[in-house]
């Protein structure tokens, strides 16, 4: 944060993705963006399935998962939800992973995992609603 | 940059290791690990919402992964881990507004954060027990 002459930063270190895309702070504002979603989209989740799925049933989740308000619901937590957690686990992942090599196979990972498990997540809600 | 020290030559400033302990810090690390452990709950999310969309066969096997004990304690854990990451998640939002950035008020913040992790639990669990 601090930009002062004090600091220990390098001059290129202190003007890396600070340029004219405005990409360095591009992912400080999705999180922020997104986890304002999810601070009303998490606690939902959590008391209308406890509330409605108790005993984990097949027929219960299907008749939650069918419901429209919560299909749209779930819809949008599963992606707003994992592109946050994408977001957060990137964080981590460039703080504590040092070898480039292992840095980058992980951030690849991370980008990808959390996009296939969202589309196969809404893939399987869209199947219980509108699927045979 | 022919020569520059890489990343890891750097000096690097003694941190973990020295500092006295104080829930500021505490709140911070729980953050990340809760974060973490959340990539896990939003794998089981999708998991729950691919099974219940193949099929009531397939879905058994979550069924009885759920109604087990380990199910349950990890239900419970996963509560507790998402009104933690909720709880300080709303702190770092208060203070992105520049509010709350005192010692005295982060500590307490800090406080009913790690105070709402244990509650939130045993709220849901108690409502699902008592509330009809």
């Amino acid at each position: 944060m601090s930009n002062s002459e004090r600091s220990m930063r390098t001059p290129l270190g202190r003007v890396r993705a600070h340029g004219a895309s405005g990409e360095g702070t591009g992912h400080f504002i999705a999180q922020r963006v997104t986890a304002i979603a999810l601070v009303l989209l998490a606690p939902w989740f959590v008391v209308s399935v406890a509330l409605s799925v108790r005993d984990a049933s097949y027929l219960a989740s299907i008749d939650w998962i069918a419901d429209p308000v919560n299909a749209v619901g779930v819809i949008l937590l599963v992606a707003i939800g994992l592109y946050h957690m994408s977001i957060g686990m990137q964080e981590v992942i460039v703080d504590y992973i040092l070898k480039p090599s292992t840095k980058m196979i992980l951030l690849f990972l991370n980008a990808a995992f959390p996009l296939v498990l969202a589309v196969g997540a809404i893939f399987a809600v869209l199947l219980v609603n509108f699927g045979v | 940059m022919a020569g520059a020290p890489s990343s890891q030559d750097r000096p690097i400033a003694p941190h973990v290791s020295i500092w006295r302990w104080h829930v500021t810090m505490a709140s911070s690390i729980i953050h990340r690990v809760t974060g973490v452990g959340l990539y896990g709950a939003a794998i089981g999310v999708a998991i729950w919402l691919i099974a219940a969309a193949l099929g009531p066969e397939p879905y058994a096997l979550v069924d009885t992964i759920l109604s087990a004990w380990y199910g349950q304690l990890a239900m419970y854990l996963v509560v507790a881990a998402l009104a933690y990451h909720l709880a300080n998640g709303i702190r770092h939002l208060v203070f992105d507004t520049g509010a709350g950035l005192t010692p005295a008020d982060a500590d307490t913040s800090a406080w009913f954060a790690i105070l709402f992790a244990i509650a939130a639990p045993i709220g849901l669990w108690a409502l699902l027990t008592f509330g009809g």
